[in-house]
């Protein structure tokens, strides 16, 4: 595998990219947007789906910038994204990114891993033979999250676990959890925390789906009794897990900020605002404030577009990655909270259909997608807790909330 | 910040260097406080032309070292900051860009290396009611013999009092509202029948409104193509909003600027008021207000620089977000100082005041919404 960024070996790579992506994409699953959101949350895929993981396993393009020596496509950033705009093309998705294997753990393992705790995990989350969950949340410890209390007690030759989790994504299909643990309550809240990779398929773990206002239910509560964990399960040192957990996280945030993936196009907001409200003589939007809010989204998600790109070019520039970046996680989230919310407001009466007869496919899902887009600015540190770090650490502001 | 040229940079920081310290704020306030009818000292912007200010966006051939938009735009945000006053927008970049995109060579010769020089101001006069309106010229531009007579008013003409020339839209066909019919003249600033009255404005900067009675012109004073002006106007005024992006970014910084080093020193209740949540939310507000405003108005000035497809709607983008920001940060400045930012001695209120100014010009941002809006085919 070349690693040449030359203009001219660029365009090479995107050639022979174009022709693996038409020879292995299965011509079944292409126009079929909402396939990868499927794969991300349901039961193991069959089929043409199961061919085109098998396919992207072996050349280990799930995890295009991962080593070689582990499966992964060993590519710069560069060609990583000329893959992704190939995949774009034609509508071609990661079949890997069910759990969090690829966008978060495997590159917290690769950073803070033993060797042998790579050889373990990394080359099943790049063949996505695993799926991983996150024990982060807990009852009482949810935007304070350094507040957790699951603890595990060094018990001779392995970690005895107890306690609970909330908000576990897909804890119920997984197979490892990176979990958050307390290894010294007697610590300041944040030196006593330890990041175990533990085993899910064990008597003392117990997953229970929580049902969600959108109507599915993608997270789970997770109850552990008398868990056990191996003794160098531990990732990066014992009671230094806020470190490592912390750095995962940002791993989320970069994939929550909408320059992770390229997405299909979606349609554009004033042509449905059309349909539902009609149009004046002069083609205008009829209904003038909604138009004028239309608008003011539109500029919205413009200004966030060119803030990415802006990022992205600073990133690649002398001084490197700008504090810009900081403010991507909650302009993201307005941008696409508000888009759902006028989706919804649009369509009226139809627009709080829930399912069966009467309403369009269209309808039903931007319903469900406004409700689970709530959760938008709650996770991956809430929109509050976004602006309590830009505050202190960006604007220096003094820090009342004692989280570091 | 976009990546910028080596040139770029130096540009900017001898911008910033020559802000600083020979055009703080107390530069502005000094020049308001002695009633420079003008709006500006002239012997400051002598300065700026001096460092090639009034050139960037003029070719080499005439004076100019045609370094773009996005470097006049890196200088007009320094100004912002500091509120350094000049007729940079309107000269040197509006008519500017008026007569290189749309002139004869003589009319190049004529005007452009001496508004580089600032020996020439020159002044755009477009509105003719309180409100931005382009789209709605009725000045009227007469054919008579070989040349012309102008008969209208123009009103909220920027730097008009300065001004040797006026860059002017008329009609010399079609009824108000028609795309056709437009067309843009040089006239002298002292010509026959061109009346101008002073406009005292809350920014203290300088305008006017300008009567035009049976004003002649020659063949020679069309801009651009006669009744094709709309084009060569729409091209000129979205450069001019651009840069005014840049200043009124300028603007929000310094007053953000402002505003966390009061956050950061101001001790109630026992702490510093930076430390209360209500207030730091607010500010972390404002800083992505910032960020998001800077990719904008830096994408509209360097769609000017590659005359790209999408300049109109970028610009608009800008205009609307820019504007956003300055409104929030300018009203927070006032609030988070407490009484002491009502006080005339505070630099606050220069700064909310010139926001608003700079907000009504080229157009707000309802004009900007509903032009998206058009421009995006709803």
């Amino acid at each position: 595998m070349t690693t040449d960024t030359t203009e001219a070996a660029l365009e090479a790579f995107r050639a022979e990219a174009r022709a693996w992506l038409e020879a292995n994409f299965p011509a079944s699953l292409r126009d079929k947007p909402g396939l990868a959101m499927a794969i991300m949350e349901g039961p193991e895929p069959e089929g043409d789906v199961a061919l085109w993981k098998q396919r992207m396993a072996d050349k280990g393009w799930g995890a295009a910038t991962w080593p070689t020596q582990y499966g992964g496509g060993g590519l710069n950033g560069l060609q990583a994204r000329v893959l992704q705009q190939e995949m774009g093309r034609i509508n071609a998705f990661n079949p890997m990114l069910a759990g969090m294997g690829i966008s978060m753990v495997g590159p917290t393992i690769l950073e803070y891993g033993t060797e042998a705790q790579k050889d373990k995990h990394i080359p099943a989350i790049v063949r996505g033979e695993v799926r991983w969950c996150l024990g982060y949340s807990e009852p009482n410890a949810g935007s304070d999250l350094a507040a957790l209390q699951t603890k595990a007690e060094d018990a001779g030759n392995h970690w005895r676990i107890n306690g609970s989790k909330i908000w576990t994504s897909g804890a119920h299909h997984s197979d490892w959890c990176g979990l958050l643990v307390r290894t010294d309550p007697a610590a300041r809240k944040h030196d006593g925390i330890t990041f175990l990779l533990v085993d899910m398929h064990q008597p003392g773990i117990d997953p229970r789906p929580i049902k969600l206002i959108a109507g599915a239910s993608v997270f789970c509560e997770v109850f552990f009794t008398d868990a056990v964990a191996e003794k160098d399960a531990v990732l990066g040192e014992v009671n230094d897990g806020w470190t490592v957990g912390k750095r995962l996280l940002q791993h989320e945030r970069a994939s929550q900020t909408g320059g992770g993936r390229v997405a299909a196009e979606p349609p554009p907001l004033q042509n449905i605002a059309k349909k539902y409200a009609g149009v004046d003589e002069a083609g205008r939007l009829a209904d003038v404030d909604l138009r004028s809010r239309v608008a003011s989204h539109l500029i919205d998600a413009r200004a966030h577009g060119l803030t990415l790109a802006r990022v992205a070019a600073e990133s690649r520039g002398a001084s490197g990655a700008s504090n810009a970046a900081s403010i991507l996680k909650n302009s993201a989230t307005q941008v696409a909270q508000v888009r759902a919310e006028l989706l919804i407001e649009i369509a009226g009466n139809r627009g709080v259909g829930w399912e069966g007869e009467g309403f369009t496919e269209a309808e039903v899902e931007n319903v469900r997608s406004w409700l689970s887009g709530k959760a938008m600015s709650i996770y991956g540190g809430s929109f509050e807790v976004q602006n309590n770090i830009i505050s202190k650490r960006i604007l220096g502001l003094p820090d009342m909330t004692k989280s570091s | 910040m976009a990546l910028l040229t080596e040139e770029q940079v130096m540009v900017r920081d001898a911008a910033r260097a020559w802000t600083q310290e020979q055009s703080p704020v107390t530069a502005f306030r000094k020049m308001r406080d002695s009633g420079q009818p003008l709006g500006y000292e002239p012997a400051a912007y002598a300065e700026m032309c001096e460092m090639g200010w009034a050139g960037v966006v003029i070719p080499e051939a005439y004076g100019g070292s045609d370094l773009g938009y996005l470097t006049l735009g890196l200088i007009l945000e320094e100004a912002g900051r500091t509120l350094a006053a000049s007729p940079l927008l309107s000269s040197a970049l509006a008519c500017a860009s008026a007569i290189v995109r749309g002139g004869t060579e003589a009319q190049k010769q004529a005007h452009l290396p001496a508004i580089a020089s600032g020996e020439l101001v020159a002044a755009l006069a477009v509105d003719e009611g309180p409100r931005h309106a382009p789209e709605r010229i009725a000045l009227k531009a007469a054919k008579s013999g070989d040349g012309y007579v102008l008969n209208g008013d123009k009103t909220f003409v920027l730097e008009a009092m300065a001004a040797g020339l006026l860059v002017v839209a008329a009609r010399t066909s079609g009824n108000v509202g028609d795309a056709k019919g437009v067309t843009l003249f040089l006239v002298a600033a002292d010509a026959a029948g061109v009346d101008r009255r002073p406009l005292q404005l809350a920014d203290s900067r300088g305008a006017a409104d300008i009567g035009f009675k049976d004003v002649k012109v020659g063949a020679e004073a069309v801009l651009g193509a006669e009744g094709e002006g709309a084009a060569l106007l729409e091209a000129t005024l979205d450069r001019a909003r651009a840069g005014l992006c840049a200043e009124m970014l300028g603007m929000s910084l310094a007053a953000f600027e402002l505003t966390l080093d009061y956050l950061r020193t101001r001790v109630q209740f026992g702490q510093v008021i930076g430390g209360f949540q209500a207030l730091q939310h607010r500010a972390a507000k404002m800083y992505g207000d910032l960020e998001l405003a800077r990719s904008c108005a830096e994408a509209a000035l360097s769609a000017c620089d590659r005359d790209a497809d999408d300049v109109a709607e970028l610009v608009s983008v800008a205009k609307v977000k820019v504007g956003e920001t300055l409104f929030n940060i300018s009203n927070e400045l006032i609030q988070m100082h407490g009484g002491i930012g009502m006080t005339d001695a505070h630099d606050a209120g220069l700064y909310l005041k010139r926001a608003r100014s700079v907000e009504a010009a080229f157009g707000n941002r309802a004009y900007h919404r509903d032009r998206f809006a058009r421009l995006n085919g709803f």
